[in-house]
């Protein structure tokens, strides 16, 4: 901060010129602002990721004990694919089911939010992040108790026969939607509120002077003009879920394992570096893929 | 036409408060468990009313221990993550020079990776470079990932900074230090708090990345992640139920103070001015 300080001389000196046309040690002030937070972006986050690039290439035969020997082993990438695409496809089946359900539950929201709620949209909003103030891993195991096979919402479903007499929900693929819906979601509805804000009321009414149909003014007015938001909404929600494991652990069965899980247990179990590394880097270019894939088409094709 | 436009209308706010209260039932229900006996340690069921959990919120000592652990790390990494988000964001709102889409790019980057890819190729970074996994490497993951959020956050409120205040303190003799003390500081201020809170909560609730680089040092949320397999016992409710009040308190009382300087008027700045003529 001392680079900031600059003495005034006198009573004499003409007011200081503004920053931008100063010259000099000013030219250095950027960089010299930026210098410890790069380095400490470059250093655990850059080199980490160079590290693991190696880590996926090494000869898989070695081992945490022994050391790893990096012989360019690409056959680890196939290897790791052929073990575990189930638990592949599940990750991005799972996260592209519970977006879907994200998007039926969180756009009404954001829409009511941003549009109706008048004087209380402040309170919504607080509601809408509430969740996230308390510890993500405690509200999971909340859900827990609610999808209990003794609580009361399993017995009103086996009451009016929507599960079988020793249906479950529990340990099921739906209860792992259900938690990747649930944890998710304030990521989706923040952007999406933030952009149907910003949309002009006028402009909806102007469409059904015009005698649009509530849909007709929905698809051509409303949508497309909440497109920025629901696209970064989307983006937000999809990349965290699919690289979850912590609702499939503990609201699912190794049935219902993640990629996540595979990974962790990579790392942490069973010490298998080399194979955890290429997961991790095939989670990485899977998630980049459908990423820019999204944004290309949303951003250049119509949507609807 | 009217009528169905009512409809309509009624039927997004319907649909709003019911997708509300999808997100509210867990913490209600951890709220009600911080009061619950269980039946027995593996049990997630309501059984028993008890005031015990609060009496003795730390009749689990590891769990304590955790909390405190937590809250250390998250203070030094809240503090180291500010000072160095909050410089960045000064040089890219303030500066212009080479390299701005480069440092755009690293700041962005670790916002869009998923967690697990961060938490693995540090700890391949530390077993590779040989550094003993603990406390300290929990702090130096948590500065990483809570960098950028900081830069997003101060960016935003320098930005819509009213830059002819600090030319009229500079054209009324006042030094460039002493502008920055007394104008920029003050006016940048909430953006900074803001953005040291959102630091701590996220290092605070951080699981995926502390889980890969912790070793054998465990924060709060590693012992639920333990316990939920051994029987979680139900004080962890209890802090849950408090990290809850807690925020919801600072949200109020930050709330009511914007409100208060609102109506006071005080440095009408453009944001603040905006706010207050808005019609809500």
């Amino acid at each position: 901060m001392t680079v900031l300080a600059q003495v005034p001389t006198g009573s004499g000196q003409p007011p200081p010129t503004p920053p931008a046309a100063r010259s000099g040690r000013h030219r250095l002030l950027p960089y010299l602002l930026l210098l410890p937070g790069a380095a400490w972006l470059l250093v655990f986050f850059g080199v980490p990721l160079v590290q693991l690039a190696a880590a996926s290439l090494y000869d898989p035969s070695g081992s945490l004990s022994t050391g790893y020997a990096l012989t360019w082993a690409f056959g680890n990438y196939p290897d790791v694919l052929q073990a575990y695409w189930p638990q592949f496809l599940r990750s991005f089946g799972y996260a592209g089911i519970a977006l879907v359900l994200a998007l039926l539950l969180g756009y009404p929201l954001a829409y009511a939010i941003a549009q109706k709620a008048g004087r209380w949209k402040n309170l919504l909003l607080v509601c809408v992040i509430a969740p996230m103030f308390t510890s993500f891993l405690v509200r999971t195991l909340a859900w827990k108790t609610i999808l209990s096979d003794n609580g009361a919402l399993v017995g009103l479903l086996r009451d009016v026969h929507l599960l079988a007499p020793d249906g479950r929900l529990l340990a099921t693929p739906f209860a792992v939607v259900l938690g990747l819906t649930y944890n998710f979601l304030p990521f989706l509805v923040l952007p999406l509120y933030a952009s149907l804000e910003r949309l002009d009321h006028r402009l909806l009414e102007a469409a059904s002077d015009l005698y649009a149909s509530p849909v007709q003014a929905f698809r051509r007015v409303t949508l497309p003009l909440s497109m920025p938001g629901l696209v970064a909404g989307t983006l937000l929600f999809f990349i965290p879920a699919s690289g979850d494991y912590i609702n499939a652990e503990l609201l699912g069965t190794p049935n219902e394992y993640m990629i996540g899980n595979v990974i962790d247990s990579a790392f942490l179990v069973r010490l298998d570096y080399p194979q955890g590394a290429a997961l991790s880097f095939l989670l990485m270019a899977a998630i980049l893929a459908v990423v820019f894939g999204y944004l290309r088409r949303a951003g250049t094709e119509e949507v609807l | 036409m009217r009528l169905s436009r009512w409809l309509a209308d009624r039927w997004v706010m319907i649909v709003a408060l019911l997708v509300l209260g999808y997100l509210a039932l867990p913490i209600l229900v951890v709220a009600g468990l911080s009061f619950n006996r269980p039946s027995s340690r593996l049990s997630y069921d309501f059984n028993e009313f008890t005031l015990d959990n609060w009496r003795q919120p730390c009749a689990t000592s590891d769990m304590c221990d955790a909390v405190v652990r937590s809250v250390q790390i998250g203070f030094i990494a809240t503090v180291v993550a500010t000072v160095l988000g909050t410089l960045m964001a000064f040089a890219l709102v303030r500066h212009r020079f080479r390299g701005r889409s480069g440092i755009n790019v690293l700041i962005f980057l670790p916002m869009a990776t998923p967690e697990l890819v961060m938490g693995t190729s540090l700890l391949a970074l530390f077993v590779s470079a040989g550094v003993p996994l603990g406390f300290w490497t929990i702090v130096i993951a948590h500065v990483m990932f809570c960098v950028s959020f900081v830069v997003v956050t101060v960016k935003a409120r320098l930005a819509g900074m009213d830059r002819r205040l600090e030319e009229a303190a500079m054209d009324l003799y006042a030094s460039e230090w002493q502008t920055f003390r007394r104008i920029t500081l003050p006016l940048v201020l909430p953006g900074i708090v803001a953005a040291a809170l959102l630091a701590f909560s996220l290092s605070f609730d951080d699981f995926i990345i502390t889980n890969f680089n912790a070793g054998a040092t465990v924060t709060f949320p590693m012992y639920v992640w333990g316990a939920a397999q051994r029987g979680i016992p139900p004080q962890v409710n209890v802090i849950g139920t408090a990290m809850f009040a807690i925020a919801l308190l600072l949200v109020g009382l930050s709330s009511l103070r914007g409100r208060r300087s609102r109506r006071a008027n005080l440095l009408a700045g453009p944001a603040q001015g905006r706010q207050a003529r808005r019609p809500s």
